[in-house]
């Protein structure tokens, strides 16, 4: 990506190096960004962690795609005049029918999972009636532009309309009257299949009077699947954004590398408002207790649980699952009403933002060991040496002197869960956005 | 629907896919004819050991290409964000740049 600006924008011949297991999404990347031509080469996967000696023989050696010296590429990217063929093959324009060609219950299943359409499980047709049983949920029309997504930064937006958004709610077994909410979370913008080496999924928290409307779970196994609007909200959530997206196909638009099983659902269960003795999360962040909302965080790769929170030691329990986590991705507290009674009663936390202030200040790491990271040098190492706060300061801590992991508006609090006993957990997520569902309906 | 004639009923389905962006050719830069005297800037990206790569493109440079000056240029933030401060100056700097290890 990088490349291809420094190359079109600012007329620097440049070559950029990979690893091989990006091969396909770089063509893919190349392509929709206009220069199919781009200059590139691949070395093996991985880089991270390699001796010198070890790099150097990448160097030396030949490319694991083309089987051509690595450098000889580099050099002919620099020197070779680009030829245009593979341009203009790329300059076509297609447009997406609005119907697939008739056929047979078994053959359009056969379709929808070969075209990677799926989530690899069993999905419903959507045939006309049903689209339009969706769409009778919303007084939004169908051509309407609902709104914009892509896998990850270097790829660009794909658009699409209220009608795409009820084809895949219908596929994924939703009910019309979940709409708003599916909506909601297709305008958001934030994709549930984003394409990062690090498997992310979304986690999406329902709050106002929605919840009750359509039967959303808050209470016992609210994150598990035992409810219809959870099950099938979250799960159309990810159908949408893969295929509204551009797709989201292993080694070419979705780079995971372990995969994600929280992926299947997006963790979408509704906050136990009824019960908790705190803001509605949707409050906290400027909307009504009377509006009905939805709120993603993507990460959802690290997590930590333990039962109740213990008068004599809950101070160190909690500190020791904070250290636990990965340090780049920010906690969410998601506790059980009784867990979220025993904070109050054991560290007086009678507000959300009273106990994330406590995390705040006790989610600590030796500075060494913060900056030694990989994720830490990757992402938050760079803007500290340039000056970015808090991540300057924390840079000139000495090594065995500790530092904060988080910022205090990186960490929340949500109460779900059923009451049959104290148990709580912390995800590791980032909060991406509120979004009304109100203005879907 | 329509009856396939052999007792399969045909279904007509919509499509799920969104609607691609129109694609928007950008031109190349005019390649160098040579390499000879040229000043070609390293771009690191600061992903996983990247600089530690590019360090030994440098030596591979020196040794095999000696008359190719090589730059070491770390980019200013995170590889996510654009940088172009640092693009400005290879233009004004460079005749080439080489970016690695790309993510």
């Amino acid at each position: 990506m990088h490349a291809i600006a420094l190359d079109s924008k600012y007329g620097v011949p440049t070559v950029a190096i990979h690893t091989n297991v990006f091969e396909k999404a770089v063509q893919s990347v190349t392509r929709m960004h206009g220069m199919p031509e781009a200059r590139y080469t691949f070395v093996p996967q991985p880089v991270m962690g390699k001796t010198a000696e070890q790099l150097r023989a990448y160097v030396e050696g030949k490319s694991p795609i083309s089987g051509r010296p690595v450098m000889q590429e580099v050099i002919e990217g620099l020197t070779r005049p680009a030829e245009g063929d593979r341009l203009r093959a790329a300059q076509f324009k297609r447009s997406t029918p609005r119907l697939l060609d008739s056929d047979t219950d078994e053959n359009l299943h056969r379709l929808f999972l070969e075209n990677n359409w799926t989530d690899k499980l069993p999905i419903v047709l959507p045939t006309e009636k049903k689209v339009a049983e969706m769409l009778a949920h919303t007084s939004r029309k169908p051509d309407e532009i609902a709104g914009h997504l892509r896998s990850n930064q270097f790829r660009q937006h794909w658009e699409f309309t209220v009608e795409k958004v009820a084809v895949n709610a219908v596929m994924a077994g939703a009910r019309p009257e979940y709409f708003p909410v599916i909506l909601a979370l297709a305008s958001s913008g934030v994709s549930a299949r984003g394409s990062t080496t690090s498997s992310m999924a979304a986690m999406v928290v329902v709050n106002g009077p929605i919840r009750t409307e359509i039967g959303m779970n808050s209470g016992i196994g609210a994150m598990a699947p035992y409810n219809h609007a959870n099950a099938t909200i979250g799960r159309a959530y990810g159908l949408l954004s893969q295929n509204l997206q551009g797709g989201s196909i292993p080694g070419d638009s979705y780079m995971g590398s372990q995969g994600n099983g929280y992926a299947y659902g997006s963790v979408t269960f509704a906050e136990n408002e009824e019960r908790s003795p705190w803001t509605p999360f949707h409050v906290q962040h400027g909307f009504k207790p009377s509006d009905s909302t939805v709120s993603i965080f993507t990460g959802c790769r690290s997590t930590a649980f333990t039962l109740g929170v213990r008068e004599k030691y809950w101070r160190e329990h909690v500190r020791n699952m904070l250290r636990g986590m990965d340090a780049h991705s920010a906690p969410t507290f998601l506790l059980d009403p009784i867990a979220a009674r025993q904070y109050i009663d054991r560290g007086g936390f009678d507000t959300k933002e009273k106990l994330i202030q406590w995390v705040y200040e006790n989610a600590l790491m030796p500075a060494g060991e913060y900056w030694d990271y990989q994720l830490i040098q990757n992402y938050i190492y760079p803007r500290a040496t340039f000056g970015e706060e808090p991540y300057a300061s924390k840079l000139k801590a000495a090594p065995d002197e500790m530092v904060k992991m988080f910022k205090p508006d990186e960490i929340h609090v949500v109460v779900v869960g059923g009451e049959t006993n104290g148990y709580w957990r912390i995800m590791g997520c980032n909060y991406q956005k509120t979004v009304s569902v109100d203005a879907w309906r | 629907m329509a009856d396939g004639g052999n007792g399969l009923q045909k279904l007509s389905v919509l499509n799920p896919v969104g609607y691609e962006p129109k694609i928007t050719p950008k031109p190349m830069a005019r390649r160098l004819e040579s390499l000879d005297g040229k000043t070609i800037f390293l771009v690191d990206p600061r992903f996983d050991d990247s600089g530690l790569f590019l360090r030994q493109v440098q030596d591979w440079f020196s040794e095999h290409m000696p008359s190719v000056k090589t730059k070491l240029v770390e980019m200013s933030s995170v590889y996510t964000k654009d940088d172009p401060k640092t693009w400005e100056m290879i233009k004004t700097n460079g005749d080439g740049a080489i970016i690695g290890v790309g993510h």
